[in-house]
């Protein structure tokens, strides 16, 4: 019984990451939108996108290779399971065990991967650029969410999501400025991870420095509809992630009452919104930067990382 | 002791070395003199802070004259003497941020390695203090190293006594006398670097530390 509870548990949080993604995209572009004093378009605007590029035809350029066709559905593949991974609004989920930090940055670190394959695949110096860049800043985006792994991992002592979110929010915690470190640090990790603004532009396509864009520019179709399903899983992903990790509160930890799991769908989707209003903030506060101060920017997580893990070996040494 | 009481110490010493940090990073000179009245700032708050896990009354003076002179007085002199001199406000540093920013870290790993051997049988509280601390003087010497700029230099040498005072209220039994004339000289300290910035100033029209040693002959 108990199994099937958490495999119903598994499959709703597998539907409920893939109906709700495209919703918190929405949310962030109209109060950006309304920040910006313009009446932007409805929040139900990304499945309207999403519908009709589906049902769109492909073009394909001619020399596109086998990669190039196939990639897009390999993405969006892993990037759900990456979503699907993290707990939500209850820890129970049948997959659990396999819902392993490094693992979900293997996911994600392959979807990239993919995605930066397809962008060279066809020839064009756009997607070249984009690849390069995306890679780039991968290769300093990662080195820091390791650290904050690392800093989950001798806190809670498991890089297991569903441990670290029990131990998070049971009372044993105290105050850890580590946490506060790591916190800052995957923040500047997921802003980077998802082409937001200081880093990458989501909104243009018309611009010398644009990364993400720039790498799915020759997808048209079904293939465009599910990169662009698969990015906004990703910001669903470190949504969750930050929700889950460092404010549990109201995540149903290990329980069987069907209160607990209403409570935690209720408290999830506050935190969804508070964090869309709180990206879209940040956002229209700020400017894009030059692309060649990213690494200084994602130094600065790096640096964050490690100062965590520092200060936690200090605190565990005595 | 107090779990909480532990970890609110260790929240102010570890934010101390994060605005070091931050000070390293940043390349505008107002906003490095906010910084470091921050960083007083929380100076002033961890002393107060080990003032009263201590039950030590005198190291309230000591948090009070960190607030007044570092947190309030130093700053606005600084702020009035950049005004003054009329400089650039972009500081160059001698190397890259990325490598600065390793360095710092190395000697962050390095204090601690040092500092938690040598002082094994001490209390807990000291012991983590004296780690900070150490680590708060190397970042604010790595600091004067890496600056060109004379004032960001002056900057890293007043951040590295912040990290002075934090050793000595962990280290007990630090008369106030010392405290407070350590405190003076600090200030006697900025007097005449204010001078000398203001006659490098009128001397080579710049604040740049290369002008110096081109004057020496040191660099062609």
């Amino acid at each position: 019984m108990a199994l099937v509870l958490d495999f119903l548990i598994q499959g709703v949080q597998m539907a409920l990451v893939l109906l709700l993604a495209p919703l918190l995209t929405g949310l962030v572009r109209k109060v950006k939108a309304r920040l910006l004093r313009r009446q932007g378009a409805s929040v139900l605007q990304p499945y309207r996108d999403l519908l009709r590029l589906a049902r769109k035809e492909v073009v394909l350029a001619e020399n596109a290779s086998w990669l190039f066709r196939g990639a897009p559905y390999l993405i969006f593949a892993a990037t759900w399971v990456a979503a699907a991974l993290v707990p939500t609004f209850a820890t129970r989920l049948a997959f659990s065990w396999s819902a392993d930090l490094i693992a979900l940055i293997a996911l994600l670190g392959s979807a990239r991967f993919l995605l930066a394959l397809a962008g060279m695949d066809v020839g064009t110096s756009f997607g070249g650029i984009g690849s390069s860049r995306e890679v780039m800043i991968a290769s300093l985006a990662e080195p820091a969410m390791l650290l904050i792994v690392f800093t989950l991992a001798l806190l809670a002592g498991a890089t297991q999501l569903s441990s670290i979110a029990a131990y998070v929010a049971s009372p044993e915690l105290g105050l850890r400025v580590s946490l506060g470190l790591a916190l800052v640090a995957l923040v500047i990790v997921a802003i980077a991870e998802n082409a937001r603004i200081p880093v990458d532009n989501p909104a243009t396509h018309l611009e010398l420095t644009m990364v993400h864009e720039a790498m799915v520019l020759e997808y048209s179709g079904r293939h465009l509809a599910l990169i662009e399903l698969a990015a906004a899983l990703k910001l669903f992903l470190y949504v969750s992630l930050i929700a889950c990790v460092f404010v549990p509160w109201g995540l149903a930890i290990d329980e069987a009452r069907p209160m607990a799991y209403v409570m935690g769908a209720l408290a999830f989707g506050a935190k969804l919104v508070a964090s869309g209003l709180l990206l879209a903030l940040f956002e229209t506060a700020i400017a894009k930067m030059r692309v060649f101060r990213v690494p200084e920017f994602l130094g600065a997580a790096l640096m964050l990382g490690l100062l965590a893990t520092l200060l936690l070996f200090v605190s565990r040494g005595l | 002791m107090d779990r909480l009481a532990f970890d609110i110490a260790h929240l102010l010493a570890g934010s101390l070395v994060l605005a070091s940090f931050m000070l390293l990073y940043q390349d505008r000179l107002y906003a490095m003199l906010n910084l470091f009245a921050l960083q007083a700032l929380l100076l002033a708050l961890s002393v107060a802070w080990q003032a009263h896990i201590q039950g030590a009354s005198h190291l309230y003076v000591t948090a009070g004259i960190a607030l007044l002179f570092k947190a309030i007085l130093i700053p606005l002199a600084l702020h009035r003497m950049i005004e003054r001199l009329g400089i650039h406000r972009e500081v160059e540093n001698v190397v890259g941020i990325g490598l600065t920013m390793l360095a710092g870290m190395a000697l962050v790993a390095l204090s601690m390695v040092v500092m938690l051997r040598v002082t094994a049988e001490a209390d807990p509280l000291a012991r983590e203090d004296l780690a900070f601390a150490l680590a708060v003087v190397l970042l604010g010497l790595l600091m004067m190293v890496t600056r060109r700029n004379a004032v960001s230099q002056v900057i890293g040498f007043m951040s590295m006594e912040n990290g002075l005072i934090l050793a000595a209220t962990g280290a007990k039994g630090m008369p106030l006398v010392v405290e407070i004339s350590v405190a003076f000289s600090i200030l006697v300290a900025l007097v005449v670097v204010g001078i000398f910035l203001f006659r490098i100033r009128e001397r080579f029209d710049t604040v740049d530390i290369r002008a110096l040693d081109s004057f020496r002959g040191e660099r062609r």
